[in-house]
């Protein structure tokens, strides 16, 4: 499905595609400016129900894209999101109309700076306006709204999708009625702009990048934007996890005496670097990590994270976090939390032991899946899904 | 650690208003609230320490924060709840008198369960084996105990005095047996109280106004 008209107001119940709202709705954005045309590429898993009440829309962490279940239609992959969502499984398409939109600012179909500034008939590049992470909420409350959905049952997302979360609750508390916030947090520290920023010096230090306008000479930062991956994915690791993972192991008997992938985690991350390079546009992570560390949710509150809540109070939130995350570690989930006790809200709250450090919400994690079991099954009871 | 003495959830039953906003802390698996929200309409929520605790609370459908009694009550607004429920878990916290005043900041009405160190049994313990007590309602040896601030029902009517509390109802908890309601200042009922559970608010707030300011006997069954 490619040409959706915005004025469609029955809910489109395949299995997804690209909305293209026309330039006369623009999307707002918090630096001032507006995005128009607008493309929001996304992807749907089981229908809305009659009194459309189920629907259920999923947050992308920074890398991630829409097609968080199934498989991917190109690459047949399994979806991002398979441990949770699927049949028997905490979202599950059977109950739930499941919405998955690749962000702006993004590079999966979504408009960021690889799409056509219809100004110039060219990429945008650089002339990309900077985004936040409401600015992603607000396109994605646009789609939701086009696709004939009113209330959202839920929106769930981890890392930065947990952000977006927050945001939804902050913006448009009466549009949900329960929200899941996991391994995430309220604002970016020092140290999470700190990785971001060697990342894009990374991106923009490659010669390859051309000050942004790398699609026009056509040519790739790839050897900046793989160096950029590897530093942010051991942020995404436990020192444990590297160390039973990996140890001092080495590739070969011996040792090179040079600077060869010696160790089994230098190779290790050079393919992590190596195999995002495939898929992932420098540019947009420059302006999706931009969004991140421009997050402060607290901000537009007075300083006061629980203000952000304040109209949230009817809303059910879980919040989860990990033992071993130390990019958005238990204590800034808890600022959450205390935040949405201030604020009088319906707030759940557990920490998971686990050794897998941040990625782990996207891994194997029987508690994750237990608790947000027991919140969805409480919250569809509450909403009379079955 | 919660107990040993389960007749106190009967009488928290008993005493919660229907349709109330409650708040109990050390909710362990969610069993109080989810009773409470079944029989009585309340709006529950639950602090555990937990992780299992919590995850067994969600699957009940119940809002449960994972923290502790110590440190995680002070970022709940004042008067956020209609009853702070503190079921045997006051004798295993680390700071009780800013557990018991936080209580009362953050709820009208606070209900406070604890075993008794001033039963008979305890004193015979301690005077005729010169050893720390193993009852019913202190099972464990000293050296694995989680209860670390035991009381007497007179030391806790002090720091009740202390604190500024008034004391609505009393009630002495015997396991297998119905609740029996007391005066907790008579002498004889800090002999023969196996565990013991209170009603407390604030003195001189609105709160008490709509109640009786002595003990009310008829709240509790016996």
């Amino acid at each position: 499905m490619t040409a959706a008209t915005a004025t469609m107001k029955e809910a489109f119940c395949g299995d997804g595609g690209t909305w293209r709202f026309p330039a006369s709705q623009p999307l707002q954005l918090d630096s001032g400016g507006q995005l128009a045309p607008l493309e929001v590429a996304y992807r749907t898993y089981g229908k809305l129900n009659t009194d459309k009440s189920n629907a259920v829309l999923v947050c992308h962490a920074l890398t991630g894209d829409q097609h968080c279940a199934g498989e991917h239609p190109v690459s047949g992959k399994p979806g991002w999101w398979n441990r949770l969502i699927g049949p028997g499984l905490p979202l599950d398409p059977a109950r739930h109309f499941i919405i998955c939109s690749n962000v702006i600012g993004g590079c999966m179909g979504s408009t960021g700076p690889a799409s056509i500034n219809p100004e110039t008939g060219q990429a945008y590049g650089l002339s990309f306006p900077v985004i936040t992470i409401a600015d992603m909420v607000r396109a994605q409350a646009m789609l939701v709204e086009a696709l004939g959905v009113e209330t959202l049952f839920a929106v769930v997302g981890g890392s930065m999708g947990g952000m977006q979360v927050l945001q939804w609750a902050a913006d448009y508390p009466e549009k949900i009625f329960s929200a899941v916030i996991i391994a995430s947090a309220a604002r970016h520290s020092a140290q999470n702009i700190a990785f971001h920023e060697v990342g894009r010096q990374a991106v923009m230090a490659d010669p390859d990048w051309r000050g942004g306008s790398y699609a026009l000479h056509g040519v790739r930062p790839e050897k900046g934007l793989a160096v950029a991956r590897m530093a942010a994915h051991i942020t995404y690791l436990s020192e444990p996890a590297l160390q039973r993972k990996f140890g001092r192991e080495l590739q070969r008997d011996g040792l090179s005496w040079g600077f060869d992938a010696d160790f089994q985690v230098e190779s290790y991350l050079r393919h992590q670097g190596a195999s995002f390079v495939d898929r992932f546009d420098a540019n947009s992570y420059l302006y999706i990590t931009r969004a991140m560390d421009y997050f402060d949710l607290a901000q537009g509150h007075g300083g006061i994270l629980a203000e952000a809540f304040k109209r949230a109070r009817n809303v059910r939130f879980c919040v989860l976090s990990f033992t071993t995350d130390w990019l958005y570690p238990t204590a800034e989930n808890r600022h959450i939390v205390r935040a949405l006790n201030a604020a009088g809200a319906r707030a759940s709250f557990v920490e998971i032991e686990s050794d897998k450090g941040h990625d782990a919400f996207l891994l194997d994690e029987p508690v994750m899946n237990a608790a947000l079991s027991g919140f969805m099954a409480s919250a569809d009871q509450a909403r009379g899904i079955s | 650690m919660r107990p040993v003495i389960r007749e106190d959830f009967k009488e928290i039953l008993r005493l919660v208003r229907p349709g109330s906003r409650v708040l109990d802390v050390g909710c362990g698996e969610g069993e109080l609230l989810e009773i409470l929200a079944q029989e009585k309409q309340v709006d529950g929520r639950g602090v555990e320490i937990s992780p299992e605790g919590v995850a067994a609370g969600l699957s009940r459908g119940l809002a449960v924060v994972q923290g502790d009694a110590d440190r995680d009550l002070d970022h709940f607004a004042a008067k956020a709840f209609d009853y702070a429920v503190l079921s045997q878990t006051l004798q295993a916290v680390r700071n009780p008198r800013h557990v018991l005043s936080e209580l009362l900041r953050i709820a009208d009405r606070a209900i406070v369960s604890f075993p008794n160190f001033g039963h008979w049994r305890v004193r015979w313990s301690l005077v005729s084996r010169g050893r720390m007590p193993e009852t019913r309602a202190l099972p464990e040896p000293w050296w694995s105990t989680p209860n670390i601030h035991l009381c007497t029902l007179a030391d806790f009517l002090t720091l009740c005095e202390d604190l500024d509390l008034r004391i609505d109802a009393c009630a002495a908890l015997t396991e297998g047996r119905p609740a029996r309601a007391i005066d907790p200042t008579r002498p004889l009922e800090n002999w023969r109280s196996e565990a013991a559970l209170f009603l407390l608010s604030r003195r001189g707030e609105g709160a008490g106004s709509t109640e009786p300011q002595a003990p009310r006997n008829d709240l509790f069954g016996g």
